[in-house]
């Protein structure tokens, strides 16, 4: 739904997007984020003022240590609770679009032209390209979630450990640990509070913020101007009936932009202090 | 009054008229007291003549035995009272000889001997006048419990001495709420320094100016030795004592880490102090222990991770080459099991000091340094190109959008 200031056209036909669990999902992996970087970056910034001030406002490194442990945790849930719905539609219900295809997240030459087809509409050599269910950019956030998992979380577990793992690990192992942990979380801090933010809600065509991830829905006026051949295909195949939704309800939205500008608002704040400590 | 004192004067004249023989015996202090025993006998400046008989009585002089005459020597031969005013200063040294020798030695008296008007202790400064009791007396000046408050009513008082109110822990007021001041003063143990202790009695000397004063640099750790022997030998045998012996003064004394006055028997702040006195020698190995979780954990403000001295220890630092120091191949596990209990070989391995930019301490530390500082670089150019050219392209996409809504959602 875009959801620039104006309120729905009355009568709109909406089409479903992300069912309830995508979205819950979304709201503990937005909520796990934010709580990891918000205990984790006093101390990649330790050196800082502000780090001693969010690291006491936590109640102390031995409190941000509990948390930032608990948030961790959450976070695995999350992945883990999508990668078993991932199997679920693989295996059980033999969804084998989602390994290729319009519905896949699976990177694909089409993302390939539709990157530098967008890049040339840039700046002006092309026209839009005729984007599908998912375009290249939320292709590469969906699997930078699955190499952060695996960087940050598998560093962050033998830190957690280290008198386990240093049963198996040498000792270096824990400094190139902590090396990426620190390295990999200001990536990924910083490109989900600019890049992603941008992306998904803070551009000129979206701004404030894109609510369907906390709806669920987006009108099919919208889809039919931002992703054409996914509409194109809706009305050839008629799936436009199969996911027809109820316009979103004033509290629904109500409470997503309310959730959507407290998670924003942090980033940002987040990734000012991050920037401000790197450039100074 | 002053009527009464010159009356008295006279008369005591007289009698000494009447008793007039050829060598003129010394006042006795009965005579002395004819005048000085007047609380109201003034001088002509106004100030106070009076002598507190009973007070001199009581004082080491008194129950002594000792004349007036026998200090202030210039009256001993005096027949025409009043005296006048200016006597000379009374000489201790007749029969404190070794004491005033030594205090010729002090900064005190050099400092006399520059300036006539300066304010440096005198003997009369301490241990008082008329009224001076032996150390050995719980009312003394200069007893062990009460030395401190003597040497502070200048010490402690910035127009007198103007380091007095700094605040680096290296002022001498800061004493009272030291260890050391606490367990003198408030627990009252006898065995507890007092300002004498380190800087000498008689013999104070400049810790600056003059090398052989005891809280001198290349002296410190044999005077704090003197109650802490066994941190002296440790010290000592240590590469910081053996370079101190050896003449090289850069290296850290006691008074580095633990401060001259202020010594702190809290070791939550030492530990986190200690990183900045360590720091100031070992920039590098400051600047390295930053990058890790301990030295973020301390640089946060709390004291629960590892500092300087809980791996390298306080006092018995040697080379990590050298078979005795805790960092060495030989002890490392067992400090890293201080707080890691129950760690194995392979944890000691850890780096507490790792520089991911040197290749040679660890290649793959160095590879993944590398290796994220492209990632990290290449995935920013990236999308910070991106985003710079879709963002004026968004604006005309949002206005394109308003359009079409003007237009009855046509398009």
């Amino acid at each position: 739904m875009n959801d620039n200031g104006t309120a729905a056209p009355a009568g709109a036909t909406y089409v479903r997007r992300f069912d309830e669990l995508d979205r819950r999902l979304h709201i503990f992996l937005m909520t796990s984020f934010l709580g990891l970087a918000f205990t984790g970056l006093p101390l990649l910034f330790s050196e800082r003022k502000w780090a001693r001030v969010l690291s006491n406002l936590v109640g102390g490194f031995r409190a941000a240590g509990v948390l930032h442990r608990s948030f961790a945790i959450v976070m695995v849930l999350v992945f883990l609770v999508h990668l078993s719905r991932i199997m679920k539609r693989l295996f059980l219900d033999k969804e084998t679009t989602i390994l290729w295809g319009p519905g896949s997240m699976v990177p694909q030459p089409r993302d390939l032209a539709d990157m530098l087809g967008h890049i040339k509409w840039f700046v002006g050599l092309g026209p839009r390209p005729q984007f599908d269910r998912f375009t290249y950019w939320e292709k590469f956030d969906y699997w930078a979630v699955f190499w952060g998992m695996g960087i940050i979380g598998g560093s962050g577990f033998v830190l957690w450990f280290p008198k386990f793992w240093s049963r198996f690990l040498p000792g270096d192992w824990f400094n190139v640990a902590l090396l990426v942990h620190g390295e990999e979380a200001l990536l990924a801090t910083v490109f989900i509070f600019t890049i992603h933010f941008f992306n998904g809600h803070l551009r000129p065509e979206k701004f404030p913020m894109d609510t369907v991830i906390f709806t669920g829905v987006l009108p099919l006026d919208e889809v039919k101007h931002e992703r054409p051949a996914e509409y194109e295909r809706l009305v050839a195949e008629d799936g436009v009936a199969g996911i027809a939704a109820p316009a979103p309800t004033p509290a629904e939205l109500r409470r997503g932009r309310t959730i959507g500008t407290i998670a924003v608002c942090v980033g940002l704040l987040l990734v000012s202090l991050t920037i401000y400590a790197l450039l100074s | 009054m002053r009527v009464g004192a010159v009356l008295a004067a006279l008369l005591f004249a007289a009698s000494t008229l009447r008793a007039a023989a050829p060598a003129p015996k010394p006042p006795s202090n009965d005579d002395c007291l004819t005048c000085h025993e007047d609380p109201a006998a003034k001088r002509a400046d106004g100030s106070s003549l009076f002598v507190d008989k009973k007070v001199f009585e009581a004082s080491v002089h008194g129950v002594a035995g000792a004349s007036c005459v026998d200090c202030h020597t210039d009256l001993a031969k005096t027949t025409d009272f009043p005296h006048p005013e200016k006597l000379a200063k009374p000489d201790c040294s007749a029969c404190h000889a070794q004491q005033v020798e030594d205090y010729g030695k002090s900064w005190h008296a050099a400092a006399r001997a520059k300036d006539p008007l300066s304010k440096a202790a005198w003997c009369s400064d301490c241990h008082g006048k008329h009224d001076i009791r032996p150390s050995s007396d719980p009312t003394s000046r200069t007893n062990h419990f009460n030395l401190p408050a003597t040497c502070m009513r200048c010490h402690g008082d910035p127009k007198i001495f103007p380091r007095a109110g700094g605040a680096d822990g290296s002022e001498p007021i800061s004493f009272h709420d030291s260890i050391h001041g606490k367990a003198l003063e408030k627990s009252g143990l006898k065995v507890a320094p007092n300002c004498a202790t380190c800087h000498g009695y008689h013999e104070i000397r400049s810790p600056r100016r003059d090398p052989k004063s005891t809280v001198a640099r290349a002296h410190v750790p044999s005077t704090c030795g003197s109650c802490h022997s066994k941190i002296l030998e440790e010290y000592s045998e240590s590469i910081h004592g053996e370079q101190l012996a050896k003449g090289n003064e850069s290296v850290p004394v006691c008074s580095d880490c633990h401060s001259a006055h202020a010594i702190s028997g809290t070791p939550e702040v030492r530990r986190l102090t200690i990183l900045a006195q360590c720091g100031s020698c070992h920039d590098s190995s400051l600047k390295s222990y930053r990058d890790t979780y301990h030295g973020q954990v301390s640089e946060l403000g709390f004291a629960a991770v590892a500092t300087c001295a809980d791996c390298h220890t306080a006092h018995d630092i040697h080379p990590a080459g050298d078979a005795r120091s805790s960092v060495g191949p030989a002890k490392r596990l067992a400090t890293c099991q201080k707080c890691h209990a129950g760690a194995g070989p392979k944890f000691a391995k850890y780096d507490p000091h790792a520089n991911p930019h040197d290749r040679g301490r660890s290649g793959v530390l160095w590879f993944t340094a590398l290796f994220m500082k492209y990632l990290l670089i290449g995935v920013f150019a990236f999308f910070g190109v991106h985003t710079a050219l879709w963002f004026p392209r968004s604006v005309k996409a949002r206005r394109e959008a308003q359009r079409r809504g003007g237009d009855g959602d046509a398009e």
